[in-house]
């Protein structure tokens, strides 16, 4: 195996303020494949929220401030379709001319898609559990991490390449593989309604198929789905994909 | 209203909100087997979007190409610069031929152009003979859809209108029974129309002729009948070549029922003899999009509605909560450019999934505009408050200090707050849904405790 002895762990501002085990079970799961994983202690937030309310122009001095952070390193890693889609494609005009984003831009992944494209491991693993997968629509259209169902092209997906791997996890095929789920950012507090229609939509996908667990790659995504699970006392577990597989390899 | 307000309201019959978001689903469905039965589908979008692009950046150049052809093949061709030009045009031709009751098949256009009302106040009595556009029509709307313009109403719904309006049995449901009362009743208007007014799907500019494409026949059997036929077109609708007809008509259908093909697609050159062509070529606004480099291309759209059937809000709000003509995705995009104002909220009832720009058949980036749009909207319309916690957040952002005390004092009050407060109505995500576990430490706590 290659060595990656440089990678720096971005870790979205509400994983690291609401979901430490996302951020804990991607550096631990980075570490066992053999990765010196490095976490800046100064990263904050990507910027997305104000850039999808309309606010890209207010991005300038985060955007610049991630460049800064995060230039040194060969890979960054995020465990977030989500953000790291934010930072290749919608960052300002003036931080896109920083010298350093171009090579940021290709140095960025998607924690599966580094797994998959980059590290190209075979995971060992054990993991029993029958687990319906959410698709994040920009992990999906944006990263295009899988096939999405409108396009006529081989299907692929890059989740279900690394969890199919490991013993005893019975994947579900859902009626609608890659429906949002009304999250949405600052859309899951505006559109309050249709967004929590949306959730349920999805919800009673993944129970009518008597789905165990539901993972996926954005936290933000499981966030809405298990506010409304949770409020409807559903028994449905969630967990981010880096958690199955940090727990499914140790 | 604003297009969340809305779609609430779309929203409190359940029962309704499902079967309309499964009906329009079955036409995604019915779209995407269709279209993987095309191995080259990919391709013949990505030639779709290139025929259109090259169209837009020579749009000029080929207008005048197609009114020199069409007036050659005996076409009358106007030009009309915004709606009340188009509407004036097209009253001028009707009262010229003492005509008082006309035929019209679905156009979206000449719903752009509130057409119908202006011809009625004027004494002309307007039939709308697409069945879809006939049901919205005796019930005073507009079209929730612009492929399936009834698509909000229930066959019960109808049952009670046709019973109504064309004194069908009570209470009987059947689509082949109410379709033939529809025919009946129209088959009469269409013996007494002297002008029937069509839509346009595409002109082709190297021949000067155009094509409409419909389901029901109804704009041949307006068209054949009248004496004079007025098409009113958009000026994005042109299309270069007639062999480009062999991409879009390939696209068009299946991109909007899950067709193979329209069953008429009917191609118009040359009036019969005796007989008139009258072609409007309206802008509209179309000219001040084609100047907007960011949103230029959503001129491409060759209204399939696939956009409409393949978004969860749509499908899930209806068509009338975007209070817009073209309603869905495209709308929300093109509808901006027109009124600012009032169309402000559309760029945020979406997600910005993206599944609209995957399933469009000539690949308008359309999630990618309504990024845009918000941030052109925020500028144009300043909301105080709104600007004001953008900028703060905007300074914690930047600042590694001011993000970790925000962030600490976020997770300290969430937890100190009691439940009664912290799920009042006025934090409208806990009205459905539970806010998340706060941890004790932040995820760098954690590492500076465990790694450092």
């Amino acid at each position: 195996m290659p060595e990656y002895k440089n990678i720096g762990l971005f870790i979205p501002c509400y994983i690291d303020q609401f979901y430490p085990q996302v951020g804990i079970a991607s550096l631990e799961l980075l570490e066992k494949l053999g990765c010196q994983v490095g976490f800046p202690l100064g990263q904050t937030c990507c910027g997305q929220p104000l850039a999808n309310s309309g606010y890209e122009r207010d991005t300038e001095g985060s955007s610049l401030h991630f460049i800064e952070q995060f230039q040194h390193f060969d890979y960054i890693v995020a465990p977030s379709g989500s953000c790291v889609l934010h930072i290749k494609e919608h960052f300002p005009a003036s931080a896109k001319i920083h010298p350093s984003f171009p090579e940021i831009k290709d140095k960025i992944f998607e924690l599966t898609e580094f797994l998959t494209d980059i590290l190209k491991v075979a995971i060992q693993g054990k993991f029993p559990h029958r687990v319906g997968y959410h698709a994040s629509c920009h992990g999906l259209r944006g990263l295009r991490l899988g096939a999405s169902s409108e396009l006529n092209i081989a299907d692929f997906n890059k989740s279900k390449q690394l969890l199919s791997q490991l013993e005893g996890l019975d994947w579900v095929e859902l009626d609608r593989k890659d429906e949002c789920c009304g999250f949405g950012g600052t859309f899951a507090v505006s559109e309050e309604a249709l967004s929590v229609q949306m959730g349920n939509d999805r919800l009673r996908d993944h129970t009518s198929h008597q789905v165990e667990i539901i993972t996926g790659g954005d936290v933000s995504c499981l966030m809405h789905l298990e506010g409304i699970a949770k409020r409807q006392h559903e028994k449905l577990k969630f967990m981010h994909i880096a958690e199955i597989l940090n727990q499914a390899i140790s | 209203m604003s297009h969340s307000e809305k779609a609430s309201l779309f929203i409190q019959d359940a029962e309704k909100t499902q079967w309309h978001d499964e009906t329009l689903w079955f036409v995604r469905k019915k779209r995407d087997l269709i279209t993987k039965t095309i191995p080259e589908w990919e391709e013949l979008r990505e030639t779709a979007s290139q025929i259109k692009d090259h169209v837009l950046d020579h749009l000029a150049d080929y207008l005048e190409e197609f009114e020199r052809n069409a007036n050659k093949n005996g076409i009358q061709v106007h030009w009309a610069q915004n709606a009340e030009e188009h509407n004036r045009l097209v009253l001028d031709i009707i009262q010229s031929k003492q005509c008082q009751s006309i035929v019209k098949s679905k156009s979206i256009l000449t719903e752009e152009c509130h057409l119908n009302p202006f011809l009625e106040k004027n004494g002309v009595e307007v039939v709308d003979t697409d069945l879809g556009e006939r049901i919205v029509q005796f019930l005073n709307q507009p079209p929730s859809h612009i492929v399936l313009p009834a698509i909000h109403l229930k066959k019960r719904e109808i049952s009670e209108l046709f019973h109504e309006k064309l004194q069908t049995e009570k209470g009987n449901e059947d689509p082949y029974y109410l379709t033939q009362a529809a025919r009946i009743h129209l088959r009469e208007k269409f013996l007494n129309a002297k002008v029937a007014i069509t839509g346009v799907n595409f002109a082709v500019a190297e021949t000067g002729e155009f094509v409409v494409c419909t389901n029901e026949g109804n704009a041949d059997m307006g068209v054949h009948l009248a004496d004079v036929h007025i098409a009113c077109m958009g000026i994005e609708k042109i299309i270069p070549r007639r062999k480009d007809l062999g991409v879009f008509m390939r696209i068009l259908a299946r991109s909007a029922t899950g067709q193979p093909i329209t069953n008429y697609s009917s191609h118009f050159r040359s009036p019969a003899s005796g007989k008139e062509i009258h072609l409007i070529l309206l802008d509209n606004g179309r000219s001040a999009q084609l100047k907007r480099e960011k949103f230029r291309n959503s001129l491409k759209c060759i209204r399939c509605g696939a956009c409409m059937n393949t978004c969860p809000i749509y499908r899930k709000s209806g068509g009338y909560s975007y209070d817009s003509t073209v309603p869905g995705p495209i709308g929300s995009i093109l509808s901006p450019g027109t009124d600012l104002k009032k169309h402000s909220t559309l760029p945020f009832a979406s997600t910005l999934c993206g599944s609209c720009s995957d399933v469009c058949p000539v690949k308008i980036n359309i999630h990618e505009q309504l990024y845009e749009w918000r941030q052109e909207i925020t500028k144009a319309n300043p909301d105080r408050p709104k600007n004001l916690s953008m900028k703060l957040a905007s300074g914690i952002f930047k600042s590694p200090l001011a993000y970790r005390i925000s962030g600490t004092l976020m997770r300290k009050v969430i937890q100190a707050l009691p439940n009664s407060i912290l799920y009042h109505p006025l934090n409208s995500w806990g009205k459905q849904r539970d806010l998340p576990q706060v941890p004790k430490e932040s995820f760098r706590d954690w590492y500076k405790n465990n790694r450092l």
